[in-house]
């Protein structure tokens, strides 16, 4: 495999994967986090069904869903964090000066979240089962959820890698995240039923990708999935991915011209 | 004897009209070590930036190993190895994981990287270590697989900026063994900037003196040297010479006391002897050969009565060439010794 295209984005990877493994603390917060969250906000909402217009099941059934696409922004999120690191240990520039093209290093840690993000939707999927969440779309709705959450995380590390390389400080990494991702968690249907959310929100949400996400998995787990929906969602966070992707390529440029 | 580095007229700008560098031109020739010199903000950092592809200047060009930096970066990346001021090592990864990866990004694989990595690692002294995480390295140990990083595809020219700064005096001695050894033993061309003087005296084979990203002199260390015409000489007098005006060090023989008029002018009399200066009990001067005119000179203070303490001869070191060239001492307080 070395020979061809894709060994250097797969080194790329490896080394993100090692340096996530040989964190066992971290590694283990992010596998726990998405279940607290399935755990604390079942709870807290658990009597959301009984507003008036809520239709049918229980909320960890409607939740579940939310919570994979959600925990998938929130690890995505802090993805730039490492190119901040490879930029100030003087790492990033022994890359740029060696033949590999550019987008490897781009491929190279979406890879890696989208590695992460599979196994925390599956966990989280896995948890709801166990605490009585029934999903009648089956495993294909289960492998659309954990697609189009894929997609979602790797467009955001896109956005996080990218910002990383033209803003090169923490503090505005941190501040750009944090401003992207819970307005993008809120304002989606999430936790509430599309049809009870404000009108204006529900007007936003409709260019929100959370909630394509969001909207996508929950019809594809339903008994009666919108495939339409679940298309042209998909295909909007495909676009969206390869979009942010060549920004975080386009990034490097920036940099270089700047150093 | 070819070119292995070549550029010309190189100007380069960063936001906020800061002129990194001003017109910057050098050549190297294959198979020798050059030594840019200057202190920190010089612009050798930048230089070495565009000549490795990392960056672009405002204008001029460069070539390295034949090939044009700005039209066939790629060719040029292959070409090359750096090992740049901020280390580039990963900490999180291991000595030989990151030799490895360093390897592969050239596009080498399997069996033959495994054996250039297990070289690199005995050869630096890292075979130990090789299996340890790169954080646990000292500064020393980091610095060699830095520099064993950037020999992994057997570049044809290596640019090492400011290899040695931080090192303690053993390693520093270390990696100047290492450095000879590279382009003695292996042909290497080898680009080293660096703001120690002594450094760049014992490695380079040529030098380029660096001020305010234009280069104000260039030559070998000898030739450099050889332009401040003559060795220093200093004399340090048994007794400070009678009757120096309160709180002047520095005494020109016009304004001072009998005494030292008749030093400095006993001195300015000896044949070979220049720029005769007393300076509290020493008296300092240029000679042509130093070891000449110093019996002469010793000769003339005894004939007068004036008793000597000690005397030395001294070849012009690359701190007079600095301060020759640039009109400022050199900046460098933490020289090695």
């Amino acid at each position: 495999m070395s020979s061809s295209a894709l060994a250097p984005p797969w080194h790329m990877t490896q080394r993100k994967l090692r340096a996530l493994l040989r964190q066992p603390w971290y590694l283990a917060l992010t596998l726990v986090q998405p279940i607290i969250w399935l755990l604390l906000f079942g709870a807290l909402f658990r009597r959301i069904i009984e507003i008036p217009g809520f239709h049918g099941g229980s909320y960890i059934d409607f939740l579940t869903p939310g919570i994979v696409v959600m925990t998938a922004l929130f690890s995505s999120g802090w993805n730039g964090m490492g190119m901040l690191n490879d930029l100030d240990r003087g790492v990033l520039d022994r890359f740029l000066v060696s033949p590999v093209r550019r987008w490897p290093l781009i491929a190279g840690p979406l890879i890696q979240v989208a590695i992460v993000v599979v196994i925390q939707s599956l966990i989280v999927v896995a948890l709801g089962l166990l605490v009585g969440a029934t999903f009648p779309g089956g495993v294909r709705g289960v492998l659309v959820l954990v697609g189009v959450s894929v997609l979602l995380g790797a467009a955001l590390a896109g956005i996080s890698n990218g910002i990383a390389l033209l803003a090169r400080r923490e503090e505005t990494l941190i501040a750009a995240v944090n401003f992207i991702v819970l307005p993008l968690t809120f304002l989606s249907a999430t936790f509430m039923q599309e049809n009870l959310i404000p009108a204006w929100i529900r007007e936003i949400a409709r260019f929100n990708p959370v909630n394509w996400a969001v909207q996508a998995g929950r019809s594809a787990l339903s008994a009666s999935p919108d495939w339409g929906l679940v298309a042209s969602r998909s295909a909007y966070l495909l676009a969206l991915t390869v979009v942010c992707g060549w920004f975080a390529t386009r990034a490097f440029q920036a940099y270089q011209r700047s150093i | 004897m070819t070119a292995a580095i070549e550029a010309a007229d190189l100007v380069k700008t960063y936001p906020g009209d800061v002129r990194a560098l001003d017109g910057l031109g050098l050549e190297v020739q294959a198979g020798t070590i050059f030594g840019l010199l200057g202190p920190n903000g010089a612009g050798k950092s930048t230089t070495v930036k565009i000549l490795t592809t990392l960056t672009r200047p405002d204008s001029g060009s460069a070539a390295v190993a034949g090939e044009d930096v700005l039209r066939e970066p790629d060719r040029v990346r292959r070409a090359i190895g750096v090992v740049a001021q901020r280390s580039g090592v990963d900490p999180d990864a291991t000595g030989r994981e990151n030799l490895t990866l360093a390897g592969q990004l050239y596009g080498m694989s399997g069996g033959p990287l495994t054996e250039q990595v297990d070289a690199l690692l005995e050869r630096f002294g890292l075979a130990d270590a090789g299996g340890r995480l790169a954080r646990t390295y000292s500064g020393g140990m980091q610095r060699k697989l830095d520099v064993a990083m950037g020999l992994v595809h057997r570049p044809q020219v290596l640019f090492l900026d400011e290899p040695t700064t931080g090192l303690d005096p053993e390693a520093r001695a270390d990696m100047w063994q290492e450095i000879s050894h590279l382009a003695a033993e292996e042909g290497l061309t080898i680009l080293l900037t660096t703001h120690y003087l002594e450094e760049a005296d014992r490695l380079a084979r040529r030098l380029a003196i660096v001020d305010r990203g234009r280069v104000v002199a260039s030559g070998t260390p000898e030739e450099l040297k050889g332009q401040l015409r003559g060795d220093a000489v200093q004399i340090e007098l048994a007794e400070a010479p009678t009757a120096t005006p309160a709180g002047s060090h520095v005494v020109s023989p016009q304004d001072s006391a009998p005494t030292n008029g008749r030093a400095t002018e006993l001195l300015a009399g000896v044949e070979g002897l220049r720029e005769v200066v007393l300076d509290g009990r020493s008296l300092r001067a240029r000679a042509d050969a130093g070891a000449v005119a110093l019996p002469a000179a010793l000769a003339a203070l005894e004939g007068a009565g004036i008793a000597v303490a000690s005397a030395t001869v001294a070849r012009p070191s690359l701190d007079d060439v600095y301060l020759r060239h640039t009109g400022r001492a050199f900046g460098g307080t933490d020289e090695p010794r």
